[in-house]
């Protein structure tokens, strides 16, 4: 009797020894985890080494900088922020930053209003050559700036903005308007037609529609568009460069690499230090909107 | 409250596709009529018509006496609940509610009586404050009725509205929407493919077959006189049995011959009525709950029928056999205590007052 209570126990401990070694569900997702940190420490790494670099050389002075027995990538000490003060006080930069800034309001605000209305009609609205049109402006997408700045200058020279801080205005919403249009047709699309029956019904009209339902619902893929309209314009450099050569009109951009790079002499203190007080906005507008650009470029993707 | 009419109403699509082919309908005040049909039978379409989310090809629609094929969907004064219930996701209930409200310029007070009114018929004033996202499917279909009812309107317009939900809740809300119905009584036009809801609800039912009314008329109707084979088919579940069959002259009376030496009298009060079909193609039609075990042979009108069970369904309440009479499938329901046994042959009643004789050729019931 005590050898079959013997074997009935042991059975079970027989078929659940495995017959090859398997990695639990915990230690697999445990090496995938430190694999995952591993890559991204290093890509956070990479990308961080230009902006630390960056602030390194802006709290130097031009000596430091220069002198072959200093080592590049520490703090000095002590640290300077005289470069950073120099930039108000004893360069054009006030004068960069504001026109960085008009121009990048005003390109927002004109991409965004023409794309919004543009994607609501191209998304909702059956019209002839409306899907022609959306596949076009995707195209429009698609060409690079450095094809266009040629026969752009006749046009602005025709418009009589050459050398004035306005072409930015003008030319800045020829890139970011197709990308916001191309994201916000996906949003709109995402979102149920029923919506719009039920508001049409409700008693809304198109623009009720639009500015009611629409805008709200479509919040994250808006955020996402101004979000790249602002990045297209605060970052624009090619088209200032190529139009506009008087330093007050200037934007940060083409103002820094042009008054403080002097012939072959480059003021890398200063360089440095207005480089990382022009990324500071970028930086500011992505920490609070990063998750709905996620969003809105995902929904963009998918639906468009 | 208005009286809904459709005449010769036609929809044709981008090309060529003819959705609705000239249908004629009269909703009087106060009625709910459903409109049930298979996918693609034009029911949907038909309702988008009367709420002017679809332009009509050809024809009329009227509403309350005037007519509205050029009157955009704000301005007819109706009230639509979809499948997807379609609230604005980036507001409140009580928002969602107030929308149509406020876009006609209803004084504050005003907007707030009448959400508090929908949400008590609908049991949903503990959500007001809340957003769509953080409702059940259940409770939000309830919003899009509550939706629907602040607005008054002439008529209510359903578009299969239960079709999201699970079948538990499905029954629930069925019961809520005829409760509605008998609190404000407006004229109601309700869509589905669901033939249950349709019998439940209705005060008439509407079938509908490629874009033409089959047949008009209370649930009872329907199922007691289809005037179709489609109608006759598609209301009911189990669906009617549809046996191939010819009329003959047996001892001195009209004889329905199915086959397999299996021969059915007439009833009485039908030789006159069939007489004149003699040679033409038919098809004997009769419902599963109209083949019965054979307890009560000695009434009158019921005749035998022995065949060799197929398959067995227990139901609890009933069972389901399943045989076959000359190849065509047929279902019978009978009492689980009839000792139904697949393989077995079983006496099964077939109560001929309740049968139904269709032209094959033309699918109209005789």
């Amino acid at each position: 009797m005590n050898t079959t209570v013997a074997a009935a126990v042991s059975e079970p401990v027989s078929r659940a020894a495995p017959s090859r070694w398997r990695p639990s569900l915990s230690r697999s997702r445990k090496w995938a985890l430190w694999g995952a940190y591993a890559g991204l420490i290093l890509f956070a790494v990479f990308f961080l080494i230009p902006p630390y670099y960056m602030l390194v050389t802006s709290l130097k002075t031009s000596q430091q900088i220069a002198a072959i027995e200093g080592n590049p990538w520490a703090l000095p000490w002590p640290p300077t922020v005289s470069n950073w003060l120099a930039l108000f006080t004893d360069t054009q930069f006030p004068i960069f930053f504001r026109n960085s800034v008009i121009a990048t309001i005003c390109t927002v605000a004109i991409s965004m209003a023409i794309s919004i209305l543009a994607a609501f009609s191209l998304s909702r609205m059956r019209f002839w050559g409306s899907a022609t049109l959306a596949t076009g402006v995707f195209l429009c997408y698609l060409i690079p700036e450095t094809l266009l700045f040629i026969p752009l200058f006749q046009v602005v020279g025709f418009l009589g903005l050459m050398d004035s801080m306005w072409v930015m205005v003008l030319v800045f919403p020829t890139l970011s308007v197709p990308f916001c249009t191309w994201i916000m047709i996906g949003y709109f699309q995402s979102i149920p037609k029923e919506l719009d029956e039920a508001a049409l019904i409700d008693g809304a009209s198109r623009l009720q529609l639009l500015l009611k339902i629409f805008i709200p619902v479509a919040m994250p893929g808006i955020i996402a568009a101004t979000i790249f309209a602002f990045t297209v314009s605060w970052a624009g450099f090619l088209y200032p460069l190529a139009y506009i050569f008087s330093f007050d009109q200037m934007p940060l951009t083409v103002g820094i690499a042009s008054t403080m790079i002097k012939a072959d002499v480059f003021q890398w203190h200063m360089i440095m230090s207005a480089a990382l007080l022009a990324a500071l906005p970028p930086l500011v507008v992505y920490a609070f909107l990063m998750d709905y650009y996620i969003a809105g470029l995902t929904a963009g993707a998918t639906k468009g | 409250m208005a009286e809904v009419s459709l005449r010769k109403v036609v929809k044709l699509f981008d090309g060529g596709v003819q959705a609705v082919r000239g249908i004629d309908l009269d909703i009087a005040d106060h009625e709910f009529v459903v409109l049930v049909g298979p996918s693609g039978c034009g029911k949907s379409t038909t309702l988008r018509m009367i709420a002017g989310l679809e332009e009509v090809s050809d024809g009329e629609i009227w509403i309350g006496g005037e007519m509205v094929n050029d009157i955009p969907p704000k301005d007819r004064d109706i009230a639509m609940v979809f499948q997807n219930y379609a609230l604005y996701p980036h507001m409140t209930v009580f928002e969602n509610m107030a929308f149509g409200l406020k876009l006609r310029h209803f004084p504050k007070d005003e907007i707030k009586r009448r959400v508090d009114r929908a949400a008590a018929i609908l049991s949903i004033g503990e959500l007001l404050e809340r957003k769509p996202k953080a409702l059940s499917g259940g409770q939000r279909q309830r919003v899009a009725m509550g939706r629907a009812i602040v607005r008054d309107p002439k008529v209510f317009l359903f578009d299969e509205p239960l079709s999201n939900l699970d079948a538990k809740l499905r029954v629930q809300m069925r019961t809520e929407i005829k409760k509605v119905h008998q609190a404000v009584k407006t004229t109601t036009i309700y869509v589905t493919h669901d033939q249950v809801e349709a019998m439940t609800l209705a005060d008439r039912v509407v079938v509908m077959n490629h874009g033409v009314i089959e047949q008009v008329g209370p649930p009872n109707e329907l199922y007691h006189h289809p005037a179709t084979i489609f109608v006759a088919g598609f209301i009911g579940s189990p669906a009617m049995n549809f046996i191939p069959a010819r009329l003959s002259n047996g001892a001195g009376a009209l004889r329905i011959e199915l086959g397999q030496g299996l021969s059915l009298p007439v009833p009485a009060d039908r030789t006159a009525r069939y007489a004149p079909h003699r040679n033409k193609k038919l098809l004997f039609g009769i419902r599963p709950e109209h083949l019965t075990e054979t307890t009560r042979t000695d009434k009158q009108n019921l005749a035998p029928i022995t065949v060799e069970l197929d398959v067995i369904e227990p139901m609890g309440m009933e069972t389901l056999v399943h045989f076959r009479i000359e190849g065509t499938p047929v279902c019978a329901r009978v009492d689980p205590a009839a000792g139904a046994q697949a393989g077995q042959p079983m006496t099964l009643a077939a109560h001929m007052d309740q049968m139904h004789l269709i032209d094959a050729d033309t699918g109209k019931v005789l």
